[in-house]
């Protein structure tokens, strides 16, 4: 076995040859799934935490002001201590809630999300499963979280609730139209809805600089649609704390309300691994063709630091918006989708055909 | 199940905005009636804060009564207390010297100022736009900072009292000020950039929330609110007071009525105080700082009635005096409670949202209403 931080397809190899000598093929998958369980399960608490505590120091910066500062150095322990109070906290229960529903809507949320990272390709032979349909998995799976969103106002018998989780429901649906279309723009481009096989067409440049316009305006959308749907600032309709206080989370308490926030923050991050993947090239490093030495260069950065890296950038670009932006009304918010950005897409996708057809796009 | 559905249709969703909710800035309870995000109707239900202020004052006497006029507005606690002041100056005679009529206005508009950036910071807020709270609030910190220098008081201050001031100014308060007006041009103009020309801003604002003329004269509503709707009613320019005939300011006015004019009225009313102390802070001329009073103040019998501009509007006091040490009757005129009356002729019609940035352009403080 060599393991090479360049190329992970050897080593997960070599897991799962040495894995079907010792025993038979159904074993094999079982403890392969508990392998890949733990290993993402462990992998999403800690981009929680640290997204939690990068939100809190990029509003801080942008606030001028200092941020967390008191547990542990710069206090990078500050959400751990946030998670531990959590816990600890009482679970409230409302008077004539739905108890089944309400019990079950944190769960729903935090699932959808939970599934969508499996198809993300994190470097070279470095995902959970590489399904030929992954981009419209992960896009199917991701909007599952606006039931548990609808659940969980229904459920907590709160009129503010109730309120907060209409505008959810009204907005998510609206937004998954552009955030599908303008994905589809790119899988015309790049003529398979493998994220894998995504990420290696993109070896001589990525997406975002050989689609001409239409992926630039693709890119555009697909940002504007994904912060919609991760319903974060300017987009948060269905919390909007000075109007609804807290929508439709409002009556949550202890860690059914960390579900919600943890669950929150792995959606902006799943959103921005697949803008990543799709319009800057996933894993891939930044090529130039005919460059040998810069390319050589870029290739030394291992593959899970330039996906990392990419995350990042969206992340925070992501953040400056909910910092910077006031919130919109619920019928700006579908005139925003309905008369501009979904007649754009569509036309863009008309575009992005036309110019894959007459083979401009290389 | 259609007649289901139009029974569902026609019946109202009430909700209670408050007594405890973020954007009511205070214990406000509205109770809305809604279909959809549509507001139906707005009912405030005040009360929640009554401390009975107009009766307490009548076992006062008239210097402690400034106390309970700061606590009212107290994001314009001098200026309430100027109204108190000036009325009992005027009842008895007082003339003052020119250095507390100086200090008075430049600590008025001050306070007008500290009084119209919390606004900033709360309709950032309200709007949803958080980076503009923290924004106002640091620009904010340098006034409260004067203020504690020369009065001991930041957010009330209690420095006016009948025929003067309790203390004179402390001597860096010039220099403080002039940097204060020289960093603070710049920064207005950075709110601009962050929230003013913002497009999702002018769309939530811009058509929305339309208070007309006739209707501002009608409900009171009077201040930046009542300007904005182009009705001319600041006290300033039409009864001036102290030094204010003797300074050059524009009465600030819109006329579209919407929430967008009366942020810009707002707006410009900073710059225009940030005129006004430029005019005077060179000049403080030297002096007494205070008329010596008896230490007990007994208003001739009569009835006495004083208003002055306060940063929400025209605040006004009046006192039936029946020549004790002790006010009579007093009856408090405070802007808050009148514009708040606007506010269902305002509001219906409008989604939630708006809702809550007319209730952010109105700019209503809680204890003034309530009083």
């Amino acid at each position: 076995m060599e393991f090479n931080i360049y190329d992970f397809t050897s080593f997960t190899k070599w897991i799962d040859e040495s894995l079907n000598a010792a025993m038979s093929p159904f074993w094999v998958m079982i403890t392969e799934m508990a392998i890949i369980g733990v290993a993402i399960l462990a992998f999403y608490a800690l981009v929680g935490l640290f997204l939690v505590y990068a939100e809190r120091k990029v509003c801080a910066f942008m606030q001028n002001r200092v941020g967390p500062n008191r547990v542990g150095p710069f206090g990078i322990f500050q959400t751990i201590a946030d998670l531990l109070k959590l816990l600890m906290k009482e679970l409230v229960y409302i008077k004539n809630a739905d108890k089944l529903l309400f019990n079950i809507a944190p769960f729903i949320v935090i699932t959808a999300s939970f599934l969508a990272i499996a198809a993300i390709p994190f470097a070279k032979g470095l995902h959970a499963i590489d399904f030929n349909i992954g981009i419209f998995y992960v896009v199917a799976v991701s909007s599952l979280g606006v039931i548990g969103i609808l659940l969980a106002g229904w459920s907590s018998n709160s009129k503010y609730s109730l309120i907060g989780a209409m505008r959810s429901g009204a907005q998510i649906v609206s937004y998954e139209l552009s955030v599908g279309l303008s994905l589809i723009t790119m899988v015309i481009l790049s003529g398979s809805m493998q994220l894998s096989t995504i990420v290696e067409a993109q070896a001589n440049g990525w997406f975002i600089f050989t689609g001409h316009i239409p992926a630039i305006i693709a890119f555009v959308i697909y940002m504007i649609a994904a912060t919609a749907e991760t319903n974060r600032g300017p987009f948060d309709l269905a919390e909007a704390e000075s109007e609804l206080t807290a929508g439709f989370h409002t009556e949550y308490s202890g860690i059914r309300f960390a579900f919600f926030f943890l669950a929150e923050y792995m959606n902006m991050f799943i959103v921005a691994s697949i803008a990543a993947t799709i319009f800057w090239g996933g894993w891939m490093p930044f090529h130039v063709p005919g460059w040998e030495g810069f390319n050589t260069v870029m290739d030394y950065i291992p593959p899970f630091i330039w996906y990392i890296g990419k995350t990042a950038v969206i992340i925070f670009i992501m953040m400056l918006f909910k910092w910077t932006f006031p919130r919109l009304r619920i019928d700006q918010l579908l005139t925003l989708e309905w008369k501009y950005l979904l007649p754009i897409n569509l036309f863009n996708v008309v575009l992005m055909a036309f110019i894959v057809l007459m083979g401009w796009h290389w | 199940m259609a007649e289901i559905i139009q029974d569902i249709q026609e019946q109202e969703y009430l909700i209670n905005m408050g007594p405890q909710h973020p954007s009511t800035h205070g214990v406000l309870r509205l109770v809305l009636s809604l279909r959809g995000e549509t507001v139906l109707s707005v009912q405030p239900h005040c009360g929640y804060i009554h401390r009975g202020i107009e009766k307490m004052c009548e076992r006062l006497t008239y210097q402690q009564i400034i106390h309970l006029t700061d606590r009212l507005d107290y994001l314009s606690a001098h200026i309430n207390n100027h109204a108190v002041c000036m009325l009992v100056e005027n009842a008895l005679g007082v003339e003052l010297p020119e250095r507390v009529k100086y200090i008075r206005t430049i600590m008025d508009e001050l306070a007008r100022i500290a009084s119209h950036q919390l606004w900033w910071c709360s309709f950032g807020m309200d709007l949803g736009a958080l980076t503009a709270f923290f924004y106002g609030l640091r620009d904010r910190e340098p006034i409260l900072d004067i203020f504690e220098e020369s009065t001991g008081g930041r957010l009330i201050q209690s420095y006016y009292t009948p025929g003067g001031l309790m203390k004179d100014i402390h001597p860096g308060f010039q220099k403080r000020v002039k940097d204060f007006i020289k960093m603070f041009r710049k920064k207005i103009n950075e709110y601009d950039q962050l929230l003013s020309g913002n497009v999702i801003m002018t769309q939530r604002t811009q058509g929305i929330g339309i208070l007309t003329e006739e209707e501002a004269i009608s409900f009171g509503v009077t201040g930046p609110s009542g300007r904005g709707s182009g009705f001319e009613c600041d006290i300033r320019k039409h009864h001036p007071y102290s030094l204010y005939n003797k300074v050059e300011f524009k009465e600030i006015l819109r006329t579209e009525g919407d929430s967008f004019a009366r942020y810009s009225v707002r707006m410009d009313e900073m710059r225009e105080s940030l005129n006004i102390i430029e005019q005077l802070i060179d000049n403080i001329p030297a002096g007494d700082f205070s008329v010596k009073m008896k230490p007990v103040i007994k208003l001739p019998e009569g009835e006495y009635y004083q208003r002055v501009e306060a940063a929400r509007g025209e605040f006004g006091v009046f006192i039936s005096s029946k020549g004790e040490k002790y006010p009579y009757r007093v009856k408090l005129r405070s802007p808050n409670f009148s514009n708040l009356s606007a506010l269902h002729s305002i509001a219906h019609g409008q989604k939630i949202a708006d809702l809550v940035a007319i209730g952010a352009s109105l700019d209503y403080v809680i204890p003034d209403i309530d009083r």
